[in-house]
């Protein structure tokens, strides 16, 4: 398969207006991943799988990928002039990145058996903009793989034609996989001497019945 | 009553003298049909306690019954999630009396390695009365036949009349279960205060 | 039997028609069936929610569901190696070939060295795997179809002898948890490796029997030939894997074509099917046995000596680097894939099973409509699903 770089060269022309980035990976398993922008995402996805170079006719794992808000410290040294004298220092500047939430591809190509490609797509935000494009008009495996990532994290597929919860029941309100999910508790109280189960039963509600 | 050894004796001759009460268990408890029903893993120890290495059948209970009509005992194999709890229960509802309910496993124990689920009942006892329980995950198809086996003793002992009877001749005994529903956030209500209390915490 | 057609609209696996059921365009009442999520044929706990006309079936919804055990959610919340006991679960008749596929992910992502006599150990622990699982599923189906007890006892026969050697090496029948990230858990019992080789040698005498007894039988033909077809672009686009895909005619196994483990020091075939119908999973099924146990005779004569686990794998305080990585292998049932994002902590930030059988139902609808609810239950036992993975 050619490089990424090449594919989002010609990603680029093909699509017009799309913006594709590269995300790297440090991992020894050096899988990186192009990330193009929501609005175009759809038409990626279908030059990916129509290109005859390419031909990634086969989407084989749709994954959610919750990132909620985080702060990012980075360290940087910055030249700065104290008393005269010209000195290193180092600055720890704080960004608060952005929640969002995030849907990644694997595509392989069963026709010439080479892959994986992995494209990612990410929401505006985890609250009031979760929409992005279903790809499955463009892979029918994505079908019960997106009501997947919609039933546990609660990203709309537009487009889709079954939306529906999967997994959980239909009344369900929550989004179970998204990391600042809350489970209802109902423990019993385990004599183990681990911290996290102690703590757990002191919010139990059978604590507050004994002293 | 007759005393054990004139009746021994007899016995040698030929002669068989039983009360009812006896004759009735000793007939309820070889012959009794699990519903087929496998909830997860521990189902296919299930199976595999009815196909030919361990062959249940030596024990009477070879009929699964695909109907909860037509059984006697719920053998709940597997994980209970809490999508599947209300129709455990409803299942358990529709099968006549007598009926016995054997937990198969840790995971219809407590919810076992995955108790920490959200969608995982913590133990099919919070909404069912349970008779036996098997440790295991999954127990061996000979902890299943010990399950039985311990389940006929326990027939043996019942009592026709008196305190100690079985639930189907007890007219005031409860046969159903209130058949949780699926709510917001968790299945309402979550358990049955009836059969089940939390463990109170002791520090 | 005539084959039906597939469907009464003419399906472009493109747009994803809805099929209208309004009850005007077809005489007489439609019935609602809810088969599962406690029926005899669905194989646990699945639903499938039918409409028939009839004995035909004019939609299919399955519904998942009510085995979902939150095994991501558990996975994060716990070390990488904790998760290793949970893949056990998943696919509760294949857990050694699942272990290898997490293994795998995680190997990837570590950047791990599996050690020569542990790539030996695992493959013949995945294909006993896969012979036994291919084994009991030809059972499952014939008991679907109505062969009540018989073949599935035959089948569960052989899958025991495989199981004790399994309990032999470690000491679990069904959960093996046997894999770890760089090798295996423990080497080799001794005298294990002939219980093998008798065992693999023995197995096509069992073959040829079964298959004498049922390829030719006049009603296993006429219930599965021509049943359940499905079209070769339908199946590619819906990700269909594994002998379901094989017997769609596409040549795609990924022991060939990623070459993961040491598959491609090995002689083997792929079998494909031509009409993608039941009776041609059947078929493959079988034939896949016969070249995974080609694999083991060539295996079990090269096994080396040496360390089975890569002695610079860390169990305790395991942390990879940030990063992400996809694993896969064919498992018995398709591809089945880890995919693991780490952010550097000793659990994973993200944890993904690619479950085989969850996406081979995607077309079960289409596979379905037109045919009579028997049919249905064919080849939904065709399809070979396991609810432990198919929900998680
Ligand atoms: S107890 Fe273990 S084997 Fe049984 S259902 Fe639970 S996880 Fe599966």
């Amino acid at each position: 398969m050619e490089s990424l770089e090449q594919i989002k060269i010609r990603l680029e022309a093909a699509v017009p207006g799309a913006q594709v980035e590269i995300l790297s990976n440090d991992s020894p398993s050096a899988q990186r991943s192009l990330l193009p922008d929501r609005a175009h995402a759809f038409a990626v996805a279908r030059f990916l799988r129509d290109d005859p170079q390419l031909c990634l006719d086969y989407c084989s794992n749709v994954t959610g990928v919750d990132w909620p808000e985080m702060e990012i410290s980075l360290k940087v040294k910055v030249k700065k002039v104290i008393e005269g004298v010209e000195k290193e220092v180092e600055e720890v500047t704080k960004t608060l990145r952005p929640g969002f939430l995030e849907v990644v591809y694997h595509l392989y190509s069963m026709a010439m058996k080479h892959g994986p490609l992995i494209l990612r797509v990410r929401t505006g935000n985890r609250h009031d903009q979760v929409q992005m494009p279903s790809f499955t008009p463009v892979w029918r495996s994505c079908e019960f793989q997106e009501r997947e990532v919609y039933d546990l994290f609660g990203v709309v597929f537009d487009g889709h034609p079954d939306l529906r919860r999967i997994l959980m029941w239909d009344e369900f309100k929550d989004h179970p996989m998204r990391k600042d999910y809350c489970e209802p508790d109902d423990y019993e109280y385990e004599p183990t001497p681990h911290d996290d189960v102690l703590e757990k039963a002191k919010r139990h509600p059978s604590a507050e019945v004994t002293p | 009553m007759i005393e054990e050894g004139l009746k021994n004796e007899l016995a040698k001759q030929g002669v068989v003298l039983t009360t009812l009460q006896e004759l009735y268990n000793w007939g309820r408890g070889n012959s009794v049909w699990p519903l087929s029903f496998g909830l997860a893993c521990c189902a296919i120890e299930m199976m595999a306690a009815s196909m030919a290495k361990w062959d249940i059948a030596r024990f009477g209970s070879e009929v699964f019954r695909p109907s909860p009509r037509q059984a006697d005992l719920m053998i709940v194999a597997g994980t209970v999630t809490k999508k599947m709890a209300p129709q455990v229960v409803r299942l358990y509802n529709q099968m006549p009396e007598p009926k016995y309910v054997i937990a198969m496993g840790a995971c219809a124990i407590s919810g076992g390695p995955f108790k920490q689920g959200y969608n995982v009942l913590k133990g099919i006892d919070r909404l069912l009365p349970v008779d036996i329980h098997i440790p295991g995950c999954p127990p061996r198809p000979e902890a299943l036949l010990h399950a039985l086996i311990t389940l006929q003793k326990k027939i043996e002992t019942q009592a026709l009349t008196g305190p100690n009877r079985p639930r189907h001749l007890d007219a005031a005994a409860p046969s159903e279960f209130p058949v949780p529903e699926f709510g917001e956030h968790d299945i309402v209500p979550a358990m049955n205060p009836r059969l089940w209390k939390p463990t109170p915490v002791v520090r | 039997m005539s084959i039906v057609t597939a469907s009464p609209v003419p399906r472009n696996y493109e747009v994803i028609p809805k099929t209208s059921l309004d009850g005007s365009e077809l005489d007489g009442e439609l019935l609602e069936v809810a088969m599962g999520p406690q029926h005899p044929s669905t194989h646990g706990v699945f639903r499938m929610d039918v409409v028939l006309d009839g004995e035909t079936v004019v939609k299919l919804k399955p519904v998942f569901g009510y085995l979902h055990r939150n095994h991501e959610k558990i996975a994060e919340n716990t070390s990488y190696l904790g998760s290793m006991p949970y893949t056990d679960r998943l696919d509760y008749f294949c857990s050694l070939t699942n272990n290898w596929a997490y293994a795998l992910a995680v190997e990837r992502l570590a950047g791990l060295q599996v050690p020569e006599r542990a790539e030996f150990i695992r493959i013949i622990t995945a294909e006993l795997t896969r012979l036994q699982n291919h084994t009991s599923v030809c059972g499952f189906l014939l008991q679907d179809m109505g062969a009540l007890g018989t073949p599935l006892m035959y089948a569960f026969r052989e899958r025991e002898k495989i199981l004790d050697l399994f309990e032999a090496l470690t000491g679990a029948r069904m959960m093996c948890n046997y894999m770890r990230f760089g090798g295996c858990r423990c080497d080799l019992p001794p005298g294990w490796l002939d219980r093998v080789r008798k065992i693999v040698d023995d197995f096509p005498r069992f073959l040829d029997s079964y298959e004498a007894l049922l390829n030719t039988n006049e009603i296993l033909l006429a219930r599965t030939q021509g049943v359940g077809r499905l079209p070769r672009a339908l199946a590619i686009s819906a990700g269909i894997t594994g002998p379901m895909l094989r017997a769609c005619g596409v040549d795609y196994d990924i022991r060939k074509v990623d070459h993961y483990g040491i598959y491609d020091r090995f002689e083997f075939r792929i079998p494909l099917g031509e009409h993608g119908d039941v009776y041609d999973r059947y078929m493959i099924r079988l034939l896949e046995i016969r070249e995974s146990l080609k694999i083991l005779q060539q295996a079990l004569k090269a096994v080396p000596g040496g360390p089975v686990i890569d002695p610079k794998a860390k169990l305790r305080g395991f942390r990879p680097k940030a990063g992400e990585a996809y694993g896969r292998i064919e498992g018995p049932k398709g591809e089945l894939g880890f995919y693991l994002i780490s952010d550097g902590s000793p659990n994973p930030y993200r944890y993904r099973v690619r479950p085989p059988s969850l996406i081979n139902l995607t077309i079960l609808e289409d596979m379905c409509l037109g045919q009579s609810v028997a049919d249905a239950v064919v080849t939904l036992g065709s399809v070979d699903i396991v609810l432990g993975e198919v929900d998680r």
